[in-house]
């Protein structure tokens, strides 16, 4: 490709890649039932449209062009390999594939490979970080390069760490398909997982590239709308598919003009993004029809009813603590009782809800999380005890080594009127 | 495939013979073998003595070192091991849950590398 001037054909081809690379690689995968191979001839076939393309123009089916293309460079590449006995065994498998593949063409449940492919990017046995980072290369649209500065590391590191997974995934013996029903609802989850894992990286980020940042925002809302076209029969990747669009609604909100971060409670609500907040009720009104409910239906509804008030105060706590009560059914974690309780102190009054942060088996699981003490200090400053406020601001700063979280605490304790760099006195709080 | 699944425990969470649970642990062992021939694919598998009992060798410069104890002294050690035939590794992970000590100890999948 000509890098000094980007033409409609450059354009075109770039766009081809961003949404149609993981279509092409999980057929060529389907295909030659090899990884590497098929990823080696997927960039085969792109390198050949670079050339081809400015010449022939544009196919009219560009995703059926690169298929074609990449199977005829499979092809090449392993008629090319150098073992005679590799190349025996890989024709042998190849031509088992291909007869696969015809036989696919005919009637017969059809499902787009690319299902398959997330599956097993993101199966169980692989680290977590190994999940992330197929996925993200396999099935979304950055670059290596790109995925790797979004995630802070190194590019070799990343490349890496795909390789090894690949490696993993030949060498284990982790199928290419999709998890039988039994196994489906965990596997379904660990996915959904992924995906949310991907859109928290940019979202919670505090520190890299801003553009980077955002990238993994719209990749992690992107793969959740592919889980949900892969999967139409599931509510719950319909419902992340909302909460990403809630979340996503207050991205610029989220700051001020110095980029501090801002409380949902502070922020310009004029500036949440009526259409993301549209979109999100448009999913979460379908999962909702399934009558299955379940976490990410639970927690988007809960950002729904955030995003339903025009002003703070008008927030509907009382259903947020209703929809926390179901979501502990599913998720018993510390986290989800501490939100809770604080939708309680917003709905009845901040007594109630330090006396639910302060049962001693939850205080005891939070210690060492600064927004449990963060949301103590919250709700000891709305009920008029500023001084125990500024105890647990303290003990959240000490707990946080975030340099915005840190400065938001500061402002906080300035707030209230203390010193902040006052020592702790010697007793805790009661 | 061919996939070792290979047994660690801790000997003060897991039962011993003759004390609470062995008997139950027994009969699951027993209905483990008849689960894994009821596929009608080759397997193996057998329980270890403890490493008090285990001899270690090197053999460095055509010299044999032999030295009493097991490679490693860990507090869970490897009690056991089947190898098992399966198609794909979620085959063998269901398999590995199936482990009676699985309950108590865990059970490490390790593909069998063929040569």
């Amino acid at each position: 490709m000509d890098a000094g001037r980007a033409g409609p054909v450059d354009e075109a081809l770039d766009f081809v890649y961003r949404t149609e690379r993981g279509r092409v690689l999980a057929r060529l995968i389907a295909v030659v039932k090899d990884f590497d191979l098929a990823e080696d001839a997927v960039q085969d076939a792109f390198m050949a449209a670079a050339t081809a393309w400015p010449a022939t123009g544009i196919p009219a089916n560009p995703a059926g062009w690169l298929v074609t293309t990449a199977r005829r460079k499979a092809v090449d590449r392993l008629r090319r390999a150098a073992s005679a006995e590799r190349r025996h065994r890989a024709w042998g498998e190849l031509a088992i594939a291909w007869d696969a593949w015809d036989a696919g063409d005919s009637p017969g449940p059809i499902t787009d490979d690319r299902l398959r492919l997330i599956f097993t990017c993101c199966h169980p046995a692989l680290s977590l970080d190994a999940q992330v980072a197929l996925t993200l290369r396999s099935l979304g649209g950055l670059t290596t390069d790109e995925v790797a500065r979004a995630f802070l590391i190194a590019e070799t590191t990343l490349a890496q760490r795909i390789v090894r997974a690949k490696r993993k995934i030949r060498q284990a013996g982790i199928a290419y398909r999709v998890p039988s029903l039994e196994e489906f609802p965990d596997r379904l989850g660990a996915v959904l997982a992924v995906v949310y894992l991907i859109f928290n990286a940019g979202y919670l980020a505090s520190s890299g590239d801003e553009l980077v940042r955002v990238d993994l925002c719209d990749e992690g809302v992107r793969l959740a709308g592919l889980v949900v076209d892969l999967l139409p029969d599931e509510p719950e990747p319909l419902g992340l598919a909302a909460l990403l669009h809630f979340q996503d609604s207050r991205r610029t909100a989220r700051s001020d003009e110095k980029g501090r971060p801002l409380t949902l409670e502070e922020q310009d609500r004029g500036r949440w993004d009526r259409g993301q907040v549209a979109k999100g009720r448009d999913l979460l009104v379908r999962a909702q029809r399934w009558g299955r409910a379940g976490p990410y239906q639970l927690k988007a509804a809960i950002a729904g009813v955030h995003a339903g008030a025009d002003r703070a105060e008008l927030t509907d706590w009382a259903t947020i603590v209703r929809l926390y009560d179901r979501l502990l059914v599913w998720e018993p974690t510390p986290i989800v009782l501490l939100n809770r309780a604080v939708a309680v102190a917003m709905a009845e009054g901040p007594a109630t809800g330090l006396a639910l942060l302060d049962d001693p088996a939850l205080a005891e699981t939070l210690v060492d999380y600064h927004l449990y003490h963060s949301a103590r200090a919250d709700l000891l400053r709305r009920a008029g005890r500023p001084d125990e406020a500024a105890v647990a601001y303290r003990q959240a700063r000490r707990r946080t080594n975030n340099a915005a979280e840190q400065t938001f605490l500061d402002r906080r304790l300035r707030e209230i009127g203390d010193r902040v760099d006052s020592p702790d006195p010697v007793a805790g709080p009661a | 495939m061919r996939y070792m699944l290979i047994i660690h425990n801790d000997p003060e969470l897991h039962p011993q013979p003759g004390g609470p649970g062995w008997d139950e642990l027994m009969d699951g062992y027993a209905a483990f073998s008849k689960e894994l021939a009821s596929h009608g694919r080759p397997f193996s598998g057998d329980p270890l003595n403890d490493p008090s009992t285990a001899t270690t060798i090197r053999v460095r410069n055509g010299e044999t070192l032999t030295v009493d104890g097991p490679f490693a002294e860990t507090k869970e050690w490897m009690s056991g091991f089947y190898i098992i035939e399966c198609d794909e590794l979620d085959q063998a992970l269901a398999a590995a849950a199936m482990v009676p000590s699985a309950k108590f100890g865990s059970v490490e999948v390790r593909p069998v590398a063929e040569m």
